[in-house]
Order: structure tokens, then C-alpha cells, then sequence
């Protein structure tokens, strides 16, 4: 495990201070401009989702490196309301928000794991992460 | 603090450049002032050009796409130019289509396909 930072989100403008975190780890670790642009998008994505539906949330961005890999893993962790229907969100096209709906579907094909875990009323966490190639 | 994109005038065109990264706030109050904008000078055409931006998330092609909309609604046309490689490549694997949105090059490009669509 490496090293990690963090930006707490409250206001939309740590979502900009999330995602500039992100995009400054991303150039530090060696990715390239592409890699950069994904990691930036999917931050921004994931602070979004963590502001309108949480009110209050966390993002996380580690550094770590596995069997000679390099690599980063957003967490993004709120204490809302949970999502009800997973496979429904997972889907192109929905949101509840009134946005493009691009969100979580759109973080998935942006980074190379994802994993969502959520429990009604309690939160949800996702994680996901990007490898050098 | 509220940074506001200028916008110019050309003829009857009016050019954008966004020249640093769009927070949600600066995006709304440049769609609101294009607007106006547009109705203050009777512009026909607006090139938006995004060179030196280097990612954009679903809001933001949210406001871009819905500014596009506005600006139609109102008799003007737009043309996106400068998007980046890794700006289309992201945009597009997020899932987000700007369809039918005309899109240049650079922006001479995109000043030359604005008044060829005026001129038609």
C-alpha cells in the first residue's frame, strides 16, 4: 500500500479540489494524458454523485503497486442514503438527478475495477482503479 | 469568487475561448451571459473553443449541450472546436454524445464552417 490523500466534500468546489488532487496523483504516478483526462472524469463523477445524492462524502486517491504494476484507486465514501436499486444505476441512461445519467456507468469504463458496495441507510463506497499500462 | 469567460464579437459571430477548467458555477453564469450576449448583438453564429481544456465531465457536457439548445432556440448557431484527443476519448466512454453539434478543428476552422452554415 502507498501513500494516500483525501478531499472532503461538502461544496461544489471540492469537487474541483478532488479532482485537481486526482489529476496531480495521476500525472506524479506516470500516467499518461488519456489516463490523466479518465482518472480527472472519473473523480469529478464520482464527487458529483457524492454532493447531490450524500450531501457529504470522501474521496480518497491512493497510490499503489502490485506485482511490479503502478497504479491508483479512487475511493469515493458517503454516509447517505444508500442506493436502492444497483443494477438500475449500473444501467446507461438512468439518473434520478436530471443530468446525463453518465455517472457510475460511465466511472466503470473509465477505470479497469470498479466495486460498488452500498447499504440502505447507512452509505455507499465505491472503488475504483487504474493501472499503468 | 466568480470568474466570468469573456466572450467577443466578430462581425455577427461571437467567439469563446475557455481557457481554464470549468467549475459548475463559472459554466451556468457563461451559458446565462452567452445568451444575453447573443441578444445584445444579434449574433447569428458562436465559435466555443475549448483548446486548452483537458477533461470534461457530464455536467459540464451537460451545459455545453443544453448552451447549444439555448443558443438554437434563439437563431444562433455554434461550433465546438478544439476538443482535445483525450477529451473525446473520455467524453465517449463515459457514454456521452454531443450529437449533432458542429464541431472544427481549431477555431479558424471552426469560423470557416460557421460562415459557410450562414451563408447556406
Amino acid at each position: 500500500m502507498g501513500t494516500r490523500s483525501s478531499v472532503v466534500i461538502l461544496s461544489e468546489w471540492d469537487i474541483v479540489a478532488a479532482r485537481q488532487l486526482g489529476r496531480n496523483e495521476a500525472r506524479e504516478v506516470g500516467f499518461g494524458t488519456v489516463d490523466q483526462a479518465r482518472i480527472t472524469t472519473a473523480i469529478s463523477e464520482l464527487a458529483r454523485n457524492i454532493y447531490i445524492y450524500a450531501g457529504k462524502g470522501k474521496i480518497e486517491i491512493e497510490r499503489i503497486s502490485e506485482r511490479g504494476s503502478i497504479g491508483i484507486i479512487i475511493t469515493a465514501s458517503d454516509e447517505g442514503p444508500g442506493i436502492p436499486d444497483v443494477r438500475k444505476v449500473m444501467e446507461d441512461g438512468f439518473s434520478t438527478s436530471g443530468g446525463l445519467g453518465a455517472g457510475v456507468p460511465g466511472v466503470r469504463r473509465l477505470m479497469d475495477d470498479f466495486k460498488l458496495d452500498t447499504v440502505l441507510g447507512e452509505g455507499t463506497i465505491i472503488k475504483a482503479t487504474k493501472w499503468i499500462r | 469568487m466568480k470568474l466570468r469567460i469573456p466572450i467577443l464579437k466578430l462581425k455577427d459571430c461571437l467567439i469563446v475561448s475557455v481557457q481554464w477548467e470549468l467549475e459548475d458555477q463559472t459554466a451556468l453564469q457563461f451559458q446565462e451571459d452567452l445568451l444575453n450576449k447573443i441578444h445584445e448583438t444579434s449574433a447569428r453564429g458562436v465559435v466555443i473553443d475549448l483548446t486548452p481544456i483537458d477533461f470534461i465531465d457530464s455536467f459540464i457536457a451537460k451545459v455545453l449541450g443544453d448552451v447549444i439548445s439555448m443558443s438554437s432556440l434563439m437563431g444562433a448557431k455554434v461550433v465546438i472546436t478544439g476538443i482535445q484527443p483525450a477529451v473525446a476519448i473520455t467524453l465517449i466512454e463515459l457514454g456521452i454524445r454531443l450529437e449533432d453539434v458542429m464541431t472544427a478543428l481549431d477555431l479558424e476552422n471552426g469560423l470557416e464552417k460557421l460562415q459557410r452554415e450562414l451563408e447556406a
